[in-house]
């Protein structure tokens, strides 16, 4: 078969990336998290625990479930159905902290986990104090 | 009506994000990292907060409230305790989430086996 051909036949078999797919079940994930988050805190609310603690509660379930999937081992094949949609919210932050610590389990406590918690969700981290300092210090100078 | 919002808002974060990643070659960690600096602008325009009353708790959700969360305790903290204050607050409300993450994934990881 020529060359030309085989290049023809590879592009038509290839899948095609569908974002306009991709992006509605970005849309409808992160959605519903939303959705989720909203009616847990009414329910929270209704045991008598403020809205702001119960927002906390509800980040530290997100916070759990995502940590306990990824040590099972299923929430990467999650975030390859859901995309942007788990890696958003707070699951993403917990997701990178939690996987990582899973890939150098093997190096031991300090050398493996220790030192290699920080390795994705570090940027989240730095860029987000980063900013913020940066952001302070032209409020402060511009508003007093 | 906050539910629908709540969707609505926190569903049409994700789609931006999305677009951005499927358009621009971007890893994970760039669109975290951009929509924690988003996140602090929005908090620097006190645009967040006026999301927030409308959406409810659902804005705490998506990582840009972590930024918002940051630059709102720093500010916080100059007001407190001068500059020093924008160095010893600008963690504090941020704490549950880091701390949650890290203890959960510590736990998790103790009893699960490594990976292949």
């Amino acid at each position: 078969m020529k060359d030309n051909k085989y290049q023809q036949l590879v592009k038509k078999h290839t899948p095609k990336e569908d974002k306009l797919k991709h992006a509605l079940i970005a849309f409808l994930v992160g959605g519903s998290l939303g959705l989720i988050a909203n009616i847990l805190v009414t329910i929270f609310n209704s045991f008598g625990i403020s809205s702001k603690d119960s927002a906390i509660i509800v980040l530290l379930i997100y916070i759990f479930l995502a940590c306990l999937f990824t040590s099972l081992g299923f929430f990467d094949n999650l975030v390859a159905i859901c995309l942007c949609g788990l890696i958003i919210p707070i699951t993403g932050f917990a997701h990178s902290i939690c996987s990582s610590m899973l890939d150098y389990k093997k190096d031991g406590l300090v050398t493996g986990i220790g030192s290699n918690s920080f390795k994705l969700a570090g940027s989240v981290i730095l860029y987000g104090i980063l900013s913020a300092f940066i952001l302070v210090i032209i409020k402060v100078i511009l508003y007093g | 009506m906050t539910y629908i919002y709540s969707f609505l808002f926190v569903g049409f974060i994700c789609l931006i994000a999305q677009i951005l990643f499927d358009n621009f070659n971007l890893t994970n960690g760039h669109i975290t990292s951009i929509f924690v600096v988003v996140g602090a602008i929005l908090g620097f325009f006190n645009l967040y907060d006026k999301f927030a009353y409308y959406v409810g708790s659902g804005a705490s959700v998506p990582i840009m409230s972590f930024g918002n969360l940051l630059y709102k305790a720093a500010y916080y903290g100059y007001h407190t305790n001068g500059f020093l204050g924008i160095f010893s607050n600008m963690l504090t409300t941020t704490s549950a989430g880091i701390t949650a993450a890290i203890i959960f994934s510590f736990i998790c990881i103790i009893f699960s086996k490594p990976k292949n």
